[in-house]
């Protein structure tokens, strides 16, 4: 083997001396403070360690260090059915389970070639435009308690409850939402819900404008954001970016209008591109992705289609509960799909959707067993993240954090 | 020029030669082929710098591990995206177990330096010219590789926790 794996001393002078990136920059002669961000900073919003070199208030050098919340999920789902997998999805980026969920179960239904009828799709994109709408509210107010304004935060959170308060009406959850199934969904939008997500329409709106008035021209938050952290569209291509950090470094590459899923080439909707990718271009670029979700959420809800929530696909779907008191196939079914005996054809798929934070994509290898061979998820913010560095080196401490905060790294997604 | 899985992989088999370049399929409507680590980071070059096909972008990598394939044991996969044609592309590349050693792509995609320390954390792969090629998710000093397929998920010891239908 090349490289042996580094063995941690208990003395950390050494531990220092094993990270290379700092000891490149840390000649004897200038004398620099080593200072550790993370990984339980208040700030990070998240468990992100962070060493930074630090020449008075300039960062010097940066190191960042992930892992903290590994959970082990490739190795768990190569263990699981591929229905005890959707709960795992969960729990990569919380801002937006339901995202997540549904690029699962269409990487699924791709390798099992079901069709999901139109309904279904749409009532899909209605729940993962609102989860979107749900991560860029987080994101945003939280870069503004970063700049020192926390009205906005405590204000459009109450918006975020009732977001929440409609996965609560769809599946009964509310922030790992688990929702859907593999094949559609695992019930109709009830008339409670079209209503409660008509009202969000109605409301959200005043919200959301009074929110961008308090910030868009804000002379403080300005300050504070831009040409901080700003990065190239050539350098965040080769970095990997995807999503709105992207978009605002002037690339409009969005998975929903490229690669369309869940019929999204049915609605008409613009995609917002920002000019120098640095803090205020992000957040620019997702106030008004915001307002292009409502557009998406309202022309969905008009042309909602009539038909069936779910597919046609009974070795995959649940079938009804109460059927399956009574009907013998359905309980049939209803025990192999518990049970996890359900055989998945061979095959291997790449499905990506548009998260929160970017592409989101699953790549599924089956060898016709009951769980996968091998599932890889694509996560944006662990793909991005390690631009930070790079990002930060040359501005000031305070400065590092809000664009820690403005590219939307989610730890649970960093470290899957 | 309209990009197809045919026309580019004629492009590239005219470039590369048929001996390195095979075992073209389709399986998802991603063009999915393999090649040998001598020739896969002047292929991802070649594409890279190509001005019709411009593939720019790396999507992903990820390691597979096949423990049957008797000196084919592991597999890095490299899926590549044109965003100018939106065309995607899939490059897999088999090597044994005992020789895990495979070209460093950080000199073209700064974004494989994570990659590649995820593939070297959970497989073992060596990606030698890598410039900080340490552990990234598990902690340093673990002494196996846990995403190969001869570890089990939890410990087989233990008994509180047995699950008579999924097995541990």
């Amino acid at each position: 083997m090349a490289t042996e794996i580094k063995t941690v001393k208990s003395d950390g002078l050494e531990e220092f001396e094993a990270n290379r990136d700092l000891k490149l920059h840390n000649p004897e002669d200038q004398n620099l403070t080593t200072l550790n961000l993370g990984p339980t900073h208040p700030a990070t919003h998240g468990i992100f360690q962070n060493i930074l070199q630090m020449d008075g208030e300039k960062i010097v050098s940066a190191v960042s260090t992930i892992g903290y919340i590994h959970r082990a999920y490739e190795k768990i789902t190569e263990n699981r059915p591929f229905y005890q997998i959707t709960p795992l999805t969960d729990r990569m980026n919380y801002c937006s389970s339901p995202i997540n969920n549904m690029g699962y179960h269409m990487t699924v239904e791709k390798l099992l070639g079901i069709t999901v009828p139109k309904r279904a799709q749409y009532i899909r994109v209605i729940m993962m435009e609102l989860a979107r709408i749900s991560d860029h509210l987080i994101c945003n107010s939280i870069l503004g308690v970063d700049t020192g304004a926390f009205t906005g935060f405590l204000y459009v959170f109450q918006e975020r409850e009732k977001i929440y308060d409609i996965y609560e009406e769809v599946c009964g959850a509310r922030l790992t939402t688990n929702m859907g199934r593999i094949g559609g969904m695992e019930r109709d939008l009830s008339p409670k819900a079209i209503h409660m997500i008509e009202e969000f329409l109605k409301d959200f709106p005043k919200v959301w404008a009074e929110f961008e008035t308090m910030f868009n021209r804000n002379r403080i938050f300005i300050d504070r954001t831009e040409g901080v952290g700003a990065i190239t569209a050539e350098r965040a291509l080769n970095y990997g970016f995807t999503g709105p950090n992207l978009r605002a470094a002037g690339v409009d590459y969005d998975v929903r209008v490229m690669n369309p899923y869940s019929s999204y080439e049915d609605f008409e909707f613009d995609i917002p591109v920002g000019t120098n990718g640095d803090t205020y271009d992000r957040f620019m670029v997702r106030n008004e992705e915001v307002w292009q979700s409502l557009r998406i959420i309202e022309q969905a809800l008009k042309n909602l289609p009539e038909g069936s929530y779910h597919a046609d696909a009974p070795h995959y779907y649940l079938p009804p509960k109460q059927e399956v008191y009574r009907n013998m196939e359905a309980l049939i079914y209803h025990f192999k799909i518990v049970m996890g005996e359900i055989d998945a054809p061979v095959g291997e798929v790449y499905h990506s959707v548009e998260g929160g934070n970017g592409e989101l994509g699953f790549y599924l290898i089956s060898d016709g067993g009951r769980t996968p061979y091998r599932l890889h998820f694509r996560r944006p913010c662990f793909i991005y993240y390690q631009a930070y560095p790079e990002m930060v080196v040359g501005t000031s401490l305070s400065d590092a954090i809000v664009i820690l905060s403005s590219m939307n790294v989610i730890a649970g997604e960093l470290d899957a | 020029m309209e990009l197809t899985n045919e026309n580019v992989l004629g492009k590239i088999i005219e470039q590369f030669g048929i001996d390195n370049i095979w075992d073209a399929v389709n399986p998802d409507g991603i063009m999915t082929f393999q090649t040998n680590r001598e020739t896969i980071i002047p292929l991802i070059q070649y594409l890279y710098d190509d001005k019709e096909l411009q593939v720019r972008f790396l999507t992903t990598m990820a390691g597979i591990h096949y423990p049957e394939q008797k000196d084919k044991e592991l597999c890095m996969m490299y899926q590549l995206h044109s965003l100018r044609h939106n065309f995607r592309l899939r490059i897999k590349v088999f090597f044994p177990i005992n020789d895990p050693v495979l070209p460093t792509l950080t000199n073209i995609y700064a974004t494989a330096n994570w990659m590649e320390r995820e593939a070297y954390d959970f497989y073992g792969i060596v990606f030698s010219g890598h410039p900080n090629l340490i552990r990234i998710l598990n902690v340093e000093d673990m002494e196996y590789h846990p995403m190969l397929k001869q570890y089990p998920l939890e410990d087989q010891t233990r008994e509180d926790k047995i699950d008579t239908f999924f097995g541990r």
